[in-house]
């Protein structure tokens, strides 16, 4: 086993390599990190709890495109029991978040989501585009 | 050895074709109550809306006003091209739109005047029944409509529909609208689109937009359903046509002639 001491050193080595990315991140303090997001309005709360929207507005615009174009329905009541005037895209979600590039977008970005909406719906300000 | 002779079991199965277990008959394919929809469902109950156009008071001008208001509030895009073109409401000659309507000692003066077409939101609309995807509807008030979010852009409707009130976006429509209304979706490339009797304004307690429009007050919009409503009143004593009626579809826009 005289060969003992270079196969250690060369594990040590390898394991050293492939580690690499996470020591890097650590020291460097580069980890990812999240995108800072400007919500986008004075208003201090969701039309849902913070959390919740940020896993499940995808299904409530699913469910309000369907009650909307479906069904013809036009307002909307929160679990809190506040009602809001409409169900849209551009009139209700863009009126508090003004800024859709420093808000869905980049939280989109970030997450890998591209989201087709846009074709269609408009974004005030980029009318055309 | 089986329970059921050969002889026996070609009786149950003949009993049972003649029943019908276990398929549609014959019947039902051609009787059911979809094809025979159009001559049921002319009983309205509840809301069913409805437009009457007085020609009298449309075709002497030459005014698009109802077409300029309807494309301006749905961001209805305005192509050149003729093969490009997306109409939600547009003017056309009374021999086009009434084939069946008119004879050769009419008259020029009568048959090559246009009077405004839209989509006839139909009791009974074919283009619903083509539609693969569920994204042209008919709702509970009557109206056909669209839900682009399922439109794959297949284009039955297109040839499903007598009326021609079909458009196709060949291309992408922003091109084509000059200033957008943030407040209604466009379209994009690759769906079809067509007027929805203005259930967006509806939801809104707003007329149609063509109706507020007319400068002449020759559109008349409500429910049928109700007595008191002014598409019954403007109905009642007139003598009144529908496009294409022989086709069964039960067109819900009524024309004054
Ligand atoms: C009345 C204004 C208002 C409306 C309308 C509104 N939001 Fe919000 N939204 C906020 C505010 C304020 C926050 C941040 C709340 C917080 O910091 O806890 C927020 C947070 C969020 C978050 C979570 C962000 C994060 O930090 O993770 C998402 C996602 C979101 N909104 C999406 C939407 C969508 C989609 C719509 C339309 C369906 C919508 N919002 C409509 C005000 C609004
Ligand atoms: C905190 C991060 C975050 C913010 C902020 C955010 N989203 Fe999302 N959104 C996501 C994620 C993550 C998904 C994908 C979820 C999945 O695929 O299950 C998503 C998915 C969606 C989808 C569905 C896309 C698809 O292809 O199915 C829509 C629509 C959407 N977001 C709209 C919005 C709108 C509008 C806003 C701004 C008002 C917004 N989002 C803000 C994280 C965010
Ligand atoms: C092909 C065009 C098109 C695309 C793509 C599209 N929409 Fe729509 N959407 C419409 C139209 C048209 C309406 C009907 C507006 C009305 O009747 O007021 C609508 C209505 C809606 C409504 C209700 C009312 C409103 O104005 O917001 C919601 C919510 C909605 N869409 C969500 C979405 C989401 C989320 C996506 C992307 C995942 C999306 N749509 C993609 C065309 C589109």
């Amino acid at each position: 086993m005289h060969d003992a001491m270079k196969v250690i050193i060369g594990l040590v080595i390898f394991l050293g390599l492939v580690t690499a990315p996470f020591w890097f991140n650590t020291v460097g303090g580069t980890s990812a990190r999240q995108p800072e997001l400007v919500v986008g309005t004075d208003v201090k709360e969701c039309i849902e709890p913070t959390g919740w929207m940020r896993a499940y507005h995808m299904d409530l615009l699913n469910q309000w495109r369907d009650e909307v174009v479906r069904e013809g329905k036009k307002d909307f009541v929160s679990s809190t029991g506040k009602t809001w005037e409409h169900m849209k895209l551009t009139g209700t979600c863009l009126d508090c978040h003004t800024q859709k590039d420093k808000f869905c977008d980049r939280c989109h970005d970030y997450s890998g989501v591209k989201p087709y909406c846009w074709d269609c719906h408009i974004v005030p300000g980029k009318e055309g585009k | 050895m089986m329970d059921v002779k050969r002889r026996e079991f070609l009786r149950l199965a003949g009993l049972g074709a003649t029943l019908g277990i276990g398929g549609k008959t014959l019947y039902e394919v051609v009787k059911g109550d979809e094809v025979l929809a159009s001559t049921a469902h002319e009983t309205h109950e509840g809301t069913r809306w409805a437009m009457v156009i007085d020609t009298r008071k449309c075709v002497v001008h030459d005014c698009e006003d109802c077409i300029a208001a309807c494309h301006k509030t749905h961001n209805v895009p305005t192509f050149e091209d003729p093969k490009r073109v997306i109409k939600w409401i547009w003017r056309e000659e009374f021999k086009g739109a009434f084939p069946d309507q008119n004879h050769m000692f009419m008259g020029d003066e009568v048959t090559d005047k246009t009077v405004p077409i839209l989509c006839n939101h139909c009791d009974n609309p074919p283009c619903v029944k083509v539609c693969p995807t569920g994204a042209t509807f008919k709702r509970k008030d009557g109206i056909v409509t669209m839900d682009m979010h399922r439109c794959i852009g297949c284009r039955y409707c297109v040839v499903g529909c007598p009326y021609g009130a079909r458009s196709f976006n060949w291309s992408d429509p922003r091109e084509a609208i000059k200033d957008i209304d943030p407040a209604f979706p466009t379209r994009c490339k690759g769906v079809v689109e067509k007027c929805n009797f203005c259930a967006d304004r509806l939801s809104l307690d707003k007329d149609p937009a063509c109706m507020e429009a007319c400068p002449y007050k020759a559109i008349t919009f409500g429910n049928l359903g109700d007595k008191e409503s002014p598409v019954r009143a403007a109905l009642k004593g007139k003598y009144t046509i529908r496009r294409k009626q022989g086709l069964g579809t039960g067109p819900s826009v009524f024309y004054i002639v």
